[in-house]
């Protein structure tokens, strides 16, 4: 009965996403303030059938019924609860269904929390966001079916991917879901302007809080990703530049794009047709990468599913959206006023060169994910493209851009004065300039990543602090001034300066490992040793334990530093019989923001084990460099100024000067 | 500056960007793509010793020796031709006799594939892409074998 619930839920939520797709539009022609009223109710209605129709599939899973065909292939009923409520995305129907719950919750954002949007606009943007809902309703509802049954019902699950059974990757999906689909609302706003034919330094303020929650979700759910990487496929790598990665960093680099070109039209009331492009291609690099994922065309470290029907119907949804908006665009954006030009040593200056970098890198890691797959369908030549290609691409594009973030936020609007600022931040340059000889004597050489990596990061987080210091006056002003001054600092500079720390911060954690990590890979028999970096490892034995739906192998290992004994580590190899499948558990120690790695690999025949030991310096920083963006993002959208439904203050504009 | 000028500036620096990405982008991709081959593209093309390439197929049953300090031998089947390969390291959970394997690495003069990377699939059900269509082209697929029911949230 439950899956016959859901699935009747979500045939209602698609009958209402055509309603919301047609009558509010109709609204706006006939001026009918009910009918544009309507797409509100329908957008809260559509939320709750689809919320109906998730719950159900849950119910499904916690309660194992295996007569559902999904959950027969995806769960068990020896599974930990939890996984039993992650396998429900865990498979290519339920993460669909959570693709349109995600999609749906963002529809009744805007209903609820959009009062203060005109009242044609917000029609128009229902309206957008319903047609894309439709779109995946019905590719869920004809291709993908997460409540088909199977008569007779199995007694027992096929068991959830055991590599998927891991916290990590059980809230990395919706993280990225929420960030990928969260930029579906700048499309939906930006085909809503096209629409309209009209476009004002008001939309990018509309704009901007959904792009920058969207970016915030982004940024911690591709760090996940990477962090489950990390601990789960047992070699100790961070990022692999592989397809599925790169699906999701693609979004990400026009996301921030789109984030800071809208500043520029939000205070400057220029860029305003380039902004809207970024929007309409950010959120179609969402839909490349859905279908680069879901439709099986890649091969890659993390793809497991292939399926050409559901592929063809997902690149009609995409040629359907990305052709429509472009070809919209391309018909409408003419008739919008352009917006003004500018100097190019300003602040808006600044940001259009983050632009022009940002989006040169998307488009070389966009060649470098598809162009194996255009010469693959036109020569049938098979090319893999890897980490040496981006290291060559996106590397040096990246650079100047990371060079330049700190004479941004502290360049004048309109007219800059390089010079000023250059001076303002010659501690910073200093700072940097003394870390690269400080490294370059340590490394012996100079022409190597480490120093300058390490030189430009703290020359970003000091840019970032220098901007902060110099706008409350630090050091210059009495403190109880200082401390004034900062209680009124508007939340977003705050986040500016957060998100570029948090940028370098994990750039420090890149080049820190990629310069100085130690490995060992060896094979080593009880009472052993494996020496590395200073820490000793003493093999203990091995230990035999089961799990819930799995059996264990650990093996025991003492830490020693010097000759004392600290630490114990046990990786362990999980063996899941209902999949015949084996993960690798790595144990992990953690030093400061370093960590010793140690992963388990075959017992070999005359008893020893062979293991692989990393020594992983400052690794952590990575992933604590992308929360510190992401608390960036938060203080950001805080800001008074983004607040949605903040009434718009009057004549304040004469009392507060120019930035 | 006038506005032209402005306008020009900022067309010529963008311009000057993409020139350099696209020098970028056509420099690497000379340098760093990997071709991938079955065993018969091998046997049939003599490829060049020392070029960098993937090979893909079944590991063969009968042919996987283990010897000391982790070196592993096999050998990757298309059903047609074989290559041997050899393999230093900790092999992926999943690799078995029987098997897809994708291997990355060089051929050396005698004919053996010295891989440094050996990627094995995710999943039971699962076979690498590449690996169905070389086996496909030999002649040694059976349609249905693959079940593409099987998916993961990434």
């Amino acid at each position: 009965m439950t899956p016959e619930l859901g699935h009747f839920a979500l045939v209602l939520a698609l009958a209402l996403g055509l309603i919301q797709s047609i009558v509010p539009v109709i609204g706006v022609r006939r001026r009918d303030d009910a009918l544009m009223r309507l797409g509100d109710s329908t957008a809260l209605a559509q939320f709750a059938f689809v919320a109906v129709s998730f719950s159900a599939l849950t119910i499904c899973y916690v309660t194992s019924d295996f007569s559902v065909a999904t959950v027969y292939e995806n769960s068990h009923s020896m599974m930990p609860l939890v996984y039993k409520f992650t396998s429900v995305w865990g498979n290519h129907e339920g993460s669909m269904l959570l693709w349109v719950l995600i999609l749906a919750l963002f529809g009744a954002l805007v209903a609820l929390f959009g009062n203060n949007l005109p009242a044609t606009l917000k029609s128009h943007v229902l309206a957008v966001q319903s047609w894309i809902a439709c779109a995946f309703y019905l590719f869920i509802l004809l291709t993908s079916n997460p409540f088909a049954r199977l008569a007779p019902a199995p007694f027992e699950g096929r068991d959830l991917n055991p590599i998927l059974q891991d916290i990590g990757l059980a809230i990395h999906p919706p993280l990225l879901y929420l960030g990928y689909v969260g930029l579906s609302i700048a499309f939906s706003f930006a085909v809503a302007a096209l629409l309209e034919g009209r476009i004002d330094a008001a939309w990018a303020r509309w704009v901007r809080p959904w792009t920058l929650a969207a970016w915030m979700f982004l940024t911690v759910g591709i760090a996940m990703g990477s962090y489950w990487a990390y601990y789960e496929l047992g070699w100790g790598g961070f990022w692999f530049w592989d397809p599925v990665e790169n699906a999701s960093l693609m979004p990400w680099l026009a996301g921030t794009a789109l984030l800071h070109s809208a500043v520029v039209m939000e205070k400057r009331n220029a860029l305003k047709i380039w902004t809207l492009l970024l929007a309409i291609v950010a959120f179609s690099l969402s839909l490349i990468g859905t279908f680069l994922v879901r439709s099986g065309v890649l091969t890659s470290v993390h793809t497991f599913a292939s399926d050409p029907a559901r592929g063809v119907f997902i690149l009609a949804i995409l040629v359907f959206f990305i052709g429509g908006a472009l070809s919209l665009f391309a018909w409408r954006a003419p008739l919008l006023k352009q917006g003004g030009l500018f100097a190019p040593i300003s602040r808006e200056g600044a940001l259009v060169f983050n632009n022009l970098f940002l989006t040169t890198a998307c488009l070389t890691v966009f060649v470098g994910t598809l162009y194996p797959l255009a010469l693959e369908a036109v020569t049938g030549t098979k090319i893999s493209v890897g980490a040496p290609f981006f290291n060559l691409t996106f590397g040096p594009l990246f650079v100047p851009l990371l060079f330049a973030m700190p004479f941004g936020p502290l360049l004048a609007w309109k007219r800059g004065d390089i010079l000023g600022v250059a001076q303002r931040l010659m501690a910073a340059f200093g700072a940097g300039l003394v870390m690269i000889t400080i490294v370059a004597v340590a490394e012996g050489s100079v022409f190597t990543l480490a120093p300058f990596g390490i030189g430009l990061a703290l020359f970003i987080m000091m840019g970032a602090m220098t901007d902060i210091a110099e706008r409350i006056g630090l050091l210059r002003a009495p403190l109880s001034v200082v401390r004034q001054r900062a209680a009124g600092l508007p939340r977003s500079t705050w986040g500016t300066a957060f998100a570029h720390f948090g940028i370098a911060v994990t750039l420090l954690g890149i080049v820190s490992v990629s310069t100085w990590a130690t490995e060992r890979i060896v094979a080593v028999k009880v009472g052993q040793s494996i020496s590395l970096s200073g820490f000793e490892l003493t093999f203990d034995g091995l230990v035999q334990r089961s799990g819930a739906n799995y059996r264990e192998l650990g093996g025991k290992f003492t830490v020693r530093q010097g000759s004392v004994a600290v630490a114990t580590m046990e990786p362990t190899k999980r063996s899941f019989a209902s999949r015949e499948t084996t993960t690798t558990e790595a144990a992990l120690m953690t030093r400061g923001f370093s960590q010793l790695y140690l992963s388990l690999g075959d017992v070999n025949s005359d008893g020893s084990v062979a293991v692989r030991l990393y020594y992983k310096p400052m690794v952590l920083l990575i992933w604590i460099g992308s929360i510190v963006m992401m608390l960036g993002g938060a203080l950001s959208l805080s800001d008074r100024r983004l607040r949605v439904g903040a009434p718009k203050p009057a004549a304040k504009p004469a009392v507060q000067p120019a930035e | 500056m006038t506005r032209k000028q402005r306008r020009l500036a900022l067309i010529g620096t963008s311009l000057a960007v993409l020139a350099v990405a696209a020098a970028l982008v056509l420099s690497a991709l000379r340098e760093s793509i990997v071709f991938f081959n079955s065993p018969t593209d091998v046997a049939e093309k003599l490829s060049a010793p020392g070029t960098r390439m993937r090979i893909g197929g079944l590991v063969k049953p009968g042919s996987l020796q283990r010897g000391d300090n982790l070196l592993v031998r096999f050998a990757v089947t298309d059903g047609k031709n074989d290559i041997a390969v050899l393999y230093q390291g900790i092999v992926p959970d999943l690799f078995r006799e029987g098997q897809g394997v994708i291997a990355e690495g060089k051929l050396d003069a005698g004919g053996v594939f010295a891989a440094d990377t050996v990627l094995a699939k995710h999943d039971e059900r699962y076979m690498p892409r590449e690996v169905v269509d070389a086996l496909k082209k030999s002649g040694h697929w059976q349609e249905g074998e693959e079940k593409s029911t099987g998916s993961a949230a990434k």
